[in-house]
């Protein structure tokens, strides 16, 4: 038996019928990331601790390199962090671990999640298993090569513009960017904490609903944390989406989307529409905004919070050879040029540039108020249809190194995605088919906040009568 | 409005961020055409929007003041790069 191959709950039958262990699989999960990641690099770390292989979902899992997890090393992909060892585990973690959680290792991301390819982390590139000249997609790059090589069984990312569900797209597996609030950010390594939101990265949407199961939930560590009731979210695996309206946004198929990622998506409509679902045409007019709109508020976010990372407590500590200003000065100074990569440096001069006396007002506070009025567009659609349906990305995986030289080109490729953590709404990716050149292609769907439900039933159905989630690449 | 190489030099000391003359000119091109992009932004308008901070309406969020268990003094600077006297330490500042 491929026990890598399988789905968290194909595993879970079969440790239930003794068949296999919990702990057969997660070697041979381990075997299998010895064969196939010198060609993927979906991981940065092994797992220095071994599970207990204790509880009821002993499943393998990957963990992105965001995630504190206790007596491990976790960098966030960037060399100012490299040699933290995380005293405490994150909420997620917790609940991962308390659920039986086999955890495997910590798989590449951007550095500090900044990016959309996987390709600013300061390991360098995870590559795509469909094709491994080609990015994964990012900034959860190395969560969702992992799920797609059979290297996970599922795994957690991060989204704060399209972080999970642009590589889940771009490898061919669901991802799912929960609610604001509905999953606990604490020990998640912040990066626009108005935006984050972790979530599951797995091979089926069944599993999607079981991992948000184990994560969903309050948390007072966390004060965004929502203190609402948490369904069981296989309850919402219902094969019929008879009745139930589906919003398209003419915008969503404007100029700049791929003609065959157009094609695919039109199909799934179709589909859809057999399956008596209602397709309405909604209006987004202000999402053609919405890059302009996050890569202010993001980057603002993102220089506050990485003004922590100065050589004062922990990671890397440099000091200049010559003096410059004072001691403590150049340190900060030192450390923070030789410990950020280009992109980070961006960011955080993009964020600090919008916070600044004299610009505050024409680019944060205007970004904040196109904010509402991308939120506003959403509650209108809301009103008329239970979820937004488009393309996840507006092509497939590009090649390695294609836009590492136009950062603005990178950016458009998360157009899809913003909207959702602009809005704090959950969205979801699921794989809808392939191109000519056999790359994965995703379809998003947007809902109203807290009803993950109504996304994982239409996903369900929807993938119930295709069989895209079924193919596996060949590596 | 434009970023000149200037904002760059400025905002970067604000960040401290020492950049390399090389440095200095890439950033300067990347993000002039990045604000030269979100100036998209000035288009609309927005005298009677509000901003929006948080997606979901937030309020403060308080508990009782007692005491907790948190990680030992010990567990919290395990992972200091220097630390003295129970303390994180860094290079003088005052002679």
């Amino acid at each position: 038996m491929n026990l890598p191959q399988l789905t968290a709950h194909d595993l879970l039958d079969v440790f239930k019928s003794g068949k296999a262990s919990p702990k057969e699989a997660y070697e041979d999960v381990l075997r299998r990331i010895k064969a196939v990641d010198p060609k993927v690099k979906a991981y940065v770390r092994p797992a220095k601790n071994q599970p207990d292989f204790k509880g009821g979902f002993q499943i393998p899992i990957a963990l992105k390199d965001n995630l504190c997890t206790k007596q491990e090393e976790i960098t966030c992909a960037s060399r100012i962090l490299k040699g933290f060892i995380s005293p405490y585990d994150a909420g997620v973690v917790e609940k991962v671990k308390k659920s039986g959680g086999a955890v495997l290792g910590f798989a590449n991301q951007d550095e500090f999640a900044f990016g959309s390819s996987c390709e600013t982390s300061c390991y360098g590139p995870t590559f795509n298993p469909w094709d491994l000249q080609c990015v994964p997609g990012g900034s959860s790059g190395g969560s969702a090569a992992a799920v797609a090589a059979d290297e996970a069984v599922w795994a957690l990312g991060s989204d704060t513009g399209g972080s999970i569900r642009q590589p889940a797209s771009f490898c061919g597996i669901v991802g799912l960017k929960p609610t604001y609030g509905r999953v606990s950010r604490y020990g998640l390594i912040a990066f626009a904490s108005s935006l984050d939101q972790i979530g599951p990265l797995t091979k089926d949407v069944r599993d999607c609903a079981l991992l948000l199961n184990i994560i969903a939930g309050y948390d007072e560590r966390d004060s965004t944390c929502v203190n609402e009731p948490v369904p069981d979210y296989t309850k919402a695996l219902v094969n019929d989406v008879r009745g139930l309206k589906i919003g398209v946004p003419k915008e969503a198929f404007a100029e700049g989307l791929d003609a065959q990622v157009r094609v695919s998506l039109e199909a799934a409509i179709d589909l859809l529409k057999k399956l008596g679902a209602v397709v309405t045409q909604v209006h987004l007019p202000h999402t053609p905004y919405a890059v302009a709109t996050y890569y202010i508020v993001a980057t603002a976010e993102a220089s506050s919070n990485l003004a922590r990372f100065d050589g004062v407590r922990y990671g890397l500590r440099v000091q200049p050879a010559r003096a410059r200003k004072n001691a403590l000065v150049d340190m900060y100074e030192e450390t923070r040029s030789k410990g950020f990569g280009a992109e980070a440096k961006r960011r955080i001069m993009l964020g600090t540039y919008a916070l600044s006396s004299g610009y505050y007002d024409a680019y944060y506070l205007r970004g904040q108020k196109v904010r509402t009025l991308i939120k506003n567009d959403l509650d209108e659609a809301f009103k008329v249809c239970d979820v937004v349906l488009t393309p996840t990305s507006p092509t497939v995986a590009f090649k390695v190194g294609e836009k590492m030289s136009d950062p603005l080109s990178m950016y458009l490729s998360d157009i899809y995605t913003i909207p959702a953590n602009l809005a704090g709404i959950p969205a979801i990716s699921v794989p809808c088919g392939f191109s000519k050149g056999g790359l994965p292609i995703g379809m998003q769907l947007m809902g109203k906040a807290f009803d993950e439900e109504m996304l994982l039933r239409v996903s369900y159905t929807y993938e119930q009568n295709t069989e895209w989630h079924t193919r596996k690449p060949n590596l | 409005m434009s970023i000149s190489k200037q904002d760059v030099k400025y905002v970067a000391a604000l960040a401290r961020i020492d950049l390399s003359d090389g440095e200095l000119e890439g950033f300067t091109q990347t993000l002039a055409k990045i604000v030269h992009y979100v100036e998209q932004l000035q288009k609309l308008d927005l005298d009677n929007v509000k901003p929006t901070s948080h997606a979901v309406p937030m309020g403060n969020v308080l508990r009782s003041d007692e005491t907790l268990k948190s990680l030992t003094q010990q567990q919290a600077l395990s992972i200091a790069v220097e630390a003295k006297d129970g303390c994180f330490k860094v290079p003088l500042v005052i002679e």
